[in-house]
């Protein structure tokens, strides 16, 4: 099916879900594996742009086909930030596309990622109709917290049309340590008194790379320590762009996110990944069949975001209640199974 | 329920643990929310998590409307028994399954009280971020059920945000597993949609928790203003400076004369109001930010700015603060406590418009509150034995909700809908939005079993016995159908 349809408002989206029983949204394709159905698709460039900001409330809302770039650059005008680092933000990835997938990045370590910042949403479910849950403040306790749900949903359950973020302050200065050591001191240094940002290994490295951000004055003293318990050097060139990009993923390869827990990182061994956020997700390149043995055998889980492997590897559990909860949003499978 | 259910239910539990009459079930009959008072038809008291899912299974097989009860604090009733059903009570599951140090985290059951997660936690350095102010009572399953907040919200978040996995009995019987020790999920976040059900989906029966390393040092300031406004612009000057503190809380004159008076806290004379603002994070962090903040805290012309000089200076400003709901319960016989949010640029309007409310129903409101993500506390006192008091409290209460939603923030930021906002909840919904989360409870309880009643506007079963008409109905803000 190559028909695309190209709502330009929520209306148009309601109208463009309506018109035909299966269909699928698309953002800008940076994550092409995840639409890969037999679906009409609704291209989501149309709906775009920041509708509200208030820095001093510490939320935006804005539609989702909006690239997180033009998000970047509206909070960064006013000194806030995503902490936990949207990846492929050159890509164009939109934001609707960002939470649908539910890719966060290394700064997820430390406050949070995506699911913690996500406060409001507004989507179309499966009869066509908008909705909106969740709150546009940065506390809300009423009703249930579909727009967590939504994150990772992979747009089987709903077309997401806006949401609202919780944002915060940037900090003044960010510094990059690469220390020796890599996968062995990962729970030393998640645990020490340095409130690291980020603790990450590149693909086909074995040292550590620790981002600490803070006052500046207060980065040196810190670092000095640091080097001392964890030999290492200041990283001059940023490493964090090319990782948030995947420049290291070669074209037509495969690209798959693993949750994984710090003490499981030894099932990625020898195979092409980074490892980030504190060894609890890692994005990893290469031969799917291999890689789903290993996560079976170790219980954990993985997502294709690129390339021709399977969309889910590893171990699967579709209790009942799955297929409930997709009945209530989708009674008439308007979108694809979480399966397909 | 018929005796012949009742009997087969007691036979499931061994003598002690299934209270059926009167005098034993009067401790159940009412959570923090006093005004209600609603006698289930027996307690049953589970110490194993497939006793529980046993009992779960009982109540879907007979469509027996079950109440999951931790430490029965909630204050919008959200524990409050069913007429004609059962509370589980759970805080025998009250184990700490496993803590590991290394990936940080914690598998506990649900009766675990919140505070002795960080307590056990805290010889490996490490603590449980969320902190309710009821934490030495309160337990994690009623924090789950809640998706509860507490002082440090604007840089942690609340209970969800802390939950990294979830073993639970749907109210169908089926058991769950969702998450577990990692902090990020492929597919769908199940735990982030169960936490915050408000006990509408079933029963929690192990949570993996996220633990933090413990902030190595706070900085935490007490500053008096005259006015509560010049404490809300104070507010607004440290958010637009950059910094994110842990804390942000404000507490106005009556909610100071009332820890006064409970636990001899002492502020400076007087402010109509007083804010807490609490830095934490490496010491060298904390030194280099706590410069910015003392700076803007005495550009903000307070009468006296305060900064604990140590520990236990620190501990004495968080007492006077977690001890005021309770403190501003000894001024009065009776109070009310509202939980709604409102955007924090309009703090200052919010409470000026609820001194303006209060004035004119004659009722005293004391305020507490998170100020940094906007939540706040309004405590409306009255006496229930003056007639009409009640209602007058209410109809207040109905109005702070309304102001809310109409500022664009929420009826609650972290007590929950549970019974006392559920016919609020068309103010922030619309039909369609409410018809959705109905039936997503009705996935996960078809029968409708699972503490029905509360959250959605008064339709589902009634939950109120007739001992005449409740003094809420009388003030129409509760009704049963
Ligand atoms: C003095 C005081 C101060 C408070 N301060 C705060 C505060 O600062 N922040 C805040 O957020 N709240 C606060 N609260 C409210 C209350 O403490 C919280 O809502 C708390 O989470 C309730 O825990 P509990 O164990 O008492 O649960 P309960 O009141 O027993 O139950 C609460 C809800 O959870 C459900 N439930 C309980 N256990 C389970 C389970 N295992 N599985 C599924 N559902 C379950 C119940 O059915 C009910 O709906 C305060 C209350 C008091 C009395």
């Amino acid at each position: 099916m190559n028909t695309v349809l190209t709502p330009t408002s929520a209306e148009e989206l309601v109208e463009a879900v309506r018109s035909t029983p299966r269909v699928i949204a698309v953002g800008a394709g940076t994550k092409p594996r995840l639409s890969q159905v037999e679906a009409v698709r609704i291209s989501m460039a149309g709906l775009r742009g920041i509708k509200e900001y208030d820095p001093s409330e510490f939320t935006f809302t804005a539609a989702a086909g909006t690239p997180l770039g033009e998000i970047a650059d509206a909070l960064a005008e006013r000194g806030q930030y995503l902490p936990f680092d949207p990846m492929l933000v050159d890509a164009g990835a939109t934001l609707g596309g960002t939470v649908a997938a539910g890719v966060s990045g290394p700064g997820r370590f430390r406050y949070g990622g995506l699911r913690d910042f996500v406060l409001g949403v507004r989507f179309v479910d499966g009869t066509g109709r908008l909705l909106r849950m969740g709150g546009k403040v940065v506390k809300n306790a009423a009703g249930f917290d579909l727009p967590k749900f939504f994150v990772g949903s992979l747009g089987r359950f709903g077309v997401l049309a806006e949401m609202t973020f919780k944002v915060f302050p940037r900090p003044p200065t960010a510094l990059t340590l690469r220390l020796r050591g890599g996968s062995q001191i990962l729970s030393e240094t998640a645990n020490s008194r340095f409130e690291f940002d980020a603790l990450d290994i590149a693909p086909g490295e074995t040292d550590m790379l620790a981002r600490l951000c803070g006052p500046e004055a207060a980065l040196k003293t810190l670092s000095r320590e640091i080097f001392a318990r964890w030999p290492g050097e200041i990283v001059s060139e940023d490493p964090w762009t090319a990782l948030r990009e995947f420049r290291w993923v070669n074209p037509g390869a495969s690209l798959i996110k693993v949750a994984v827990s710090p003490a499981k990182i030894a099932t990625l061994e020898g195979l092409r990944c980074h490892l980030s956020a504190g060894g609890n997700f890692a994005f990893v390149s290469g031969e799917a069949g291999e890689l789903d043995e290993r996560l079976c055998k170790a219980g954990l889980s993985g997502v294709t975001l690129r390339g021709e492997a399977p969309l889910w590897l590893g171990v699967r559990s579709r209790p009942a209640i799955a297929q409930a909860v997709k009945q209530a949003l989708d009674p008439v499978n308007r979108f694809p199974p979480l399966d397909d | 329920m018929t005796a012949a259910v009742l009997q087969r239910l007691a036979a499931m539990m061994p003598p002690g643990r299934f209270l059926e009459r009167p005098e034993q079930l009067a401790a159940y009959e009412s959570d923090g929310l006093t005004a209600f008072r609603v006698r289930p038809s027996a307690v049953v008291i589970p110490e194993t998590a497939e006793e529980v899912i046993a009992l779960v299974r009982f109540c879907h097989a007979e469509k027996l409307p079950f109440v999951a009860r931790g430490s029965g604090t909630s204050l919008s009733g959200g524990s409050l028994p069913v007429e004609g059903g059962i509370v589980v009570a759970l805080n025998r599951l009250n184990r700490i399954l496993r803590l590991d140090p290394a990936q940080r985290l914690a598998v506990v059951e649900p009766g675990v009280v919140n505070l002795d997660v960080t307590a056990t936690a805290m010889v490996h350095g490490l603590h449980y971020a969320p902190d309710p102010s009821s934490q030495s009572i309160c337990t994690v399953g009623g924090n789950v059920a809640f998706n509860s907040g507490g002082a440090h919200c604007l840089k942690y978040g609340m209970t969800a945000n802390h939950v990294l996995g979830i073993k639970a009995v749907l109210a169908t019987g089926e058991v769950v597993e969702w998450g577990g020790p990692s902090r990020e999920t492929v597919g769908p976040d199940w735990c982030g949609l169960f936490t915050g059900n408000e006990g509408l989906f079933g029963i929690a029966l192990e949570i993996t928790l996220q633990l933090l390393p413990r902030a190595e040092c706070y900085h935490t300031v007490l500053a008096g203003y005259r006015t509560l406004e010049q404490a809300g612009d104070a507010v607004s000057a440290v958010i637009a400076s950059g910094l994110l503190p842990g804390a942000i809380e404000i507490m106005d004159a009556l909610a100071l004369e009332a820890a006064v008076a409970a636990v001899h806290a002492e502020y400076p004379p007087g402010c109509e109001a007083v804010l807490i603002v609490e830095l934490e994070g490496p010491r060298e962090v904390v030194a280099a930010d706590r410069e910015r903040l003392d700076q803007i805290i005495a550009a903000s012309q307070p009468v006296e700015a305060r900064p604990a000089r140590d520990a236990e200076e620190r501990m004495a400003i968080w007492k006077g603060r977690k001890s005021a709901f309770s403190a501003v319960g000894r001024l009065s016989p009776d109070f009310i406590v509202q939980d709604g949010v409102v955007p924090r640029r309009r703090l200052g309007e919010a409470l000026r418009r609820i001194g303006d409310l209060a004035r004119k129903s004659g009722l005293r409101v004391a305020n507490v509150f998170h100020a940094g993500d906007g939540n706040l506390h309004p405590l409306i006192l009255f006496n229930g034995r003056v007639p009409g008091e009640l209602q007058q409290a209410e109809a207040l209460a109905g109005e702070i909700l309304k102001m809310c939603v109409e500022m664009g923030g929420s009826i609650t930021g972290e007590h929950g809908v549970g019974m006392e906002k559920r016919d609020y909840l068309p103010a922030m919904f619309s039909p369609d939005e409410i018809d959705c989360m109905r039936r997503l409870r009705a996935a996960f309880d078809p029968l409708g079993i699972a503490n029905p009643g509360k959250m959605f506007p008064s339709a589902e079963a009634p939950s109120l016995q007739h001992h005449g008409l409740h003094p809420l109905e009388k003030a129409g803000v509760i009704s049963r159908e």
